[in-house]
């Protein structure tokens, strides 16, 4: 099994988001950039069945040089090999210009499965990986929480946790398969792990390099723009509950939930 | 020219989700507001008079796609369908519900028709013809507002339980208009094996109107039995935090935060839960936030309407019983 993992570098979720002076980005001074835990799920199940099934793994970043790290982490998971986009004509765009250029790094590679991350957790756009799907023309299978590969290798069946149920679906491989939490726990890289990681292949490409020109991806060859970031809306100011007793605390709570904030 | 509103509307076993009736009443809204023609489209099989439904809620045509293959939903074959007809009618304006299905629907729409979508938004206003569409990112940390300037159709989710239904008015009638279904054999790459029922029964978070939640200050899964009793008193649905799932005491689907669900309910019940910041962004636009945590330096009264500090233990069968005697 040749299996692509797709990873997108986010700040860490613990991340104070502030918008920048442009009003349209954040402040990247103080951010630490992590793998987007969701691509993590993807690296982690494609070791299992690469482990299980024989094969290799490939992850695939774009974005700034800071993205090597993610790369190499992946690598020292244990991916074989990794490929790095690395033009910032690349960077900053909607979902489909950036399915675009990874569209463009995967199809020279061999495939029979792609991981991508559900979401990632600085946009939150849920796109990309059924974007990717439609340029590359394989099935889509979505928020996934378990993988098996049938025995001749032909097919894959998983489960998606819905709305009030679980499906269990099945398609034909090649696939691309969207992770969910729940579906592993990720492994966390060995130190001989991360000594060979230093030594694995890690190729950079330009858009040249992927036949693609500037104004196909990022900002210039995007259709959704961004008009402004504000701020989450402030609430007002909250209300401890006071009281003599527990009992009269939860007393007013209701009522008040009642009478004033009418929300039951 | 493009023109009209079409909305997605999404059923399930030929029952439509309350998320449809949300969003043919938005594009209810935008349509009066801008004067355009309102059309929905159902998806599924023998679901032509449940589809009839819609009418009351605004939508002045009604397309059913009916056919055995689109029983159960698939993306290849809803995508294909919906991208015929979008080709054919050429809407302005696509919307969609942001929940599990319509999520993965649009965002295999918008690309296979080269457009912009925008995901999961909480506002959406017309501006000389733009949808101006208002989305949380980084979990709720910020709000974006962005549009699609060229491209057509401009398209957007709406997130569940933020798009107030409108009032169904029987005298409204829609024209129903039957879909041709040609589907070939790469639409039917994926099928559904099984669909398996939740036991709980419960609404899901995403969609919940109520939420009880359950952190660290639970001490231990078995715990999570009083937050179920309070739940089943309102009907709500319980949710935990980050650190609540990691130890093992509720599933992961239950996890409220930037790494799990992103929640919208008209009441959120904090327990012993301290508010890190991914858990306050994934719960943060909730209508009101009610906390209980015997540290008053907790960060989750900062976000909080109403706060008790106090023992969970103690507060929270007492609220229990409390809201038994409005309910």
């Amino acid at each position: 099994m040749n299996i692509l993992v797709c990873i997108k570098q986010v700040p860490d979720t613990e991340t104070q988001i502030k918008i920048d002076s442009g009003g349209k980005g954040i402040q990247t001074a103080d951010i630490k950039w992590v793998m987007n835990p969701y691509d993590e799920f993807g690296v982690e199940e494609a070791l299992r069945i690469k482990e299980k099934l024989g094969g290799k793994v490939t992850v695939i970043g774009v974005g700034p040089q800071r993205v090597v790290e993610s790369l190499r982490t992946a690598l020292a998971m244990g991916a074989d090999e990794a490929i790095h986009v690395d033009d910032p004509a690349a960077d900053g765009g909607d979902a489909l210009a950036t399915a675009r250029v990874l569209a463009a790094a995967i199809r020279p590679v061999p495939f029979d499965l792609i991981f991508c991350g559900q979401r990632a957790v600085d946009d939150d756009n849920a796109q990309v990986g059924a974007a990717l799907s439609e340029l590359l023309n394989i099935p889509l299978l979505s928020v996934i929480t378990k993988v098996e590969i049938s025995e001749d290798k032909t097919k894959v069946k998983v489960t998606r946790p819905v709305e009030g149920a679980t499906w269990v679906l099945e398609s034909s491989l090649p696939a691309l398969i969207t992770t969910q939490k729940g579906l592993n726990e990720p492994r966390y890289a060995s130190l001989p792990g991360i000594m060979k990681a230093k030594k694995k292949p890690l190729a950079v490409k330009k858009l040249a390099d992927l036949g693609l020109a500037p104004e196909q991806v990022g900002a210039a060859g995007s259709k959704l723009t961004l008009r402004s970031l504000t701020p989450p809306p402030e609430r007002k100011p909250g209300k401890i509950i006071e009281g003599e007793t527990v009992q009269e605390k939860a007393a007013l709570l209701v009522k008040l939930l009642r009478e004033e904030a009418k929300i039951i | 020219m493009a023109k009209g509103i079409l909305v997605i509307a999404e059923q399930r076993g030929g029952t439509l989700r309350k998320i449809s009736l949300e969003m043919v009443s938005e594009g209810r809204r935008l349509a009066d507001q801008s004067g355009q023609p309102l059309a929905a489209v159902v998806l599924g099989h023998g679901i032509a008079e449940e589809a009839k439904k819609l009418a009351a809620y605004g939508a002045e045509t009604i397309y059913v796609a009916d056919a055995p293959e689109l029983k159960y939903y698939t993306p290849e074959a809803y995508t294909t369908v919906i991208a015929n007809l979008v080709k054919a009618q050429e809407p302005d304006i696509v919307l969609g519900g942001a929940s599990q299905q319509g999520k993965e629907l649009a965002a295999k729409l918008a690309a296979r028709l080269e457009t912009g979508l925008a995901m999961d938004c909480v506002g959406l206003r017309l501006e000389d013809g733009l949808l101006i569409a208002r989305r949380p990112m980084y979990a709720g940390k910020v709000y974006a507002e962005v549009v699609c300037e060229t491209a057509r159709p401009q398209m957007a989710t709406g997130r569940p339980n933020v798009f107030s239904i409108l009032e169904p008015d029987s005298s409204r009638s829609a024209e129903v208009v039957n879909l041709e279904v040609a589907l070939k054999p790469e639409d039917l790459r994926t099928s559904l094996v099984e669909e398996l029922a939740d036991q709980t029964g419960k609404v899901d978070l995403t969609e919940a109107v109520y939420i009880v939640s359950g952190g660290r200050g639970m001490k231990d899964g078995s715990n999570f039995i009083i937050l179920e009793k309070l739940a089943d008193v309102i009907g709500a649905t319980v949710g935990a935090s980050r650190s609540a799932v990691d130890a093992g005491w509720r599933p992961q689907c239950d996890q409220v935060g930037q790494t799990g669900k992103v929640v919208n309910p008209n009441m959120y019940i904090a327990c012993g839960i301290s508010g890190a910041i991914q858990h306050l962004a994934g719960m943060g636009s909730s209508k009101v936030i009610v906390a209980v945590n015997k540290d008053p330096d907790a960060p989750i009264f900062q976000k909080a309407d109403y706060g008790i500090v106090g023992d969970l233990f103690e507060v929270v069968p007492l609220l229990e019983e409390e809201f038994k005697k409005i309910m």
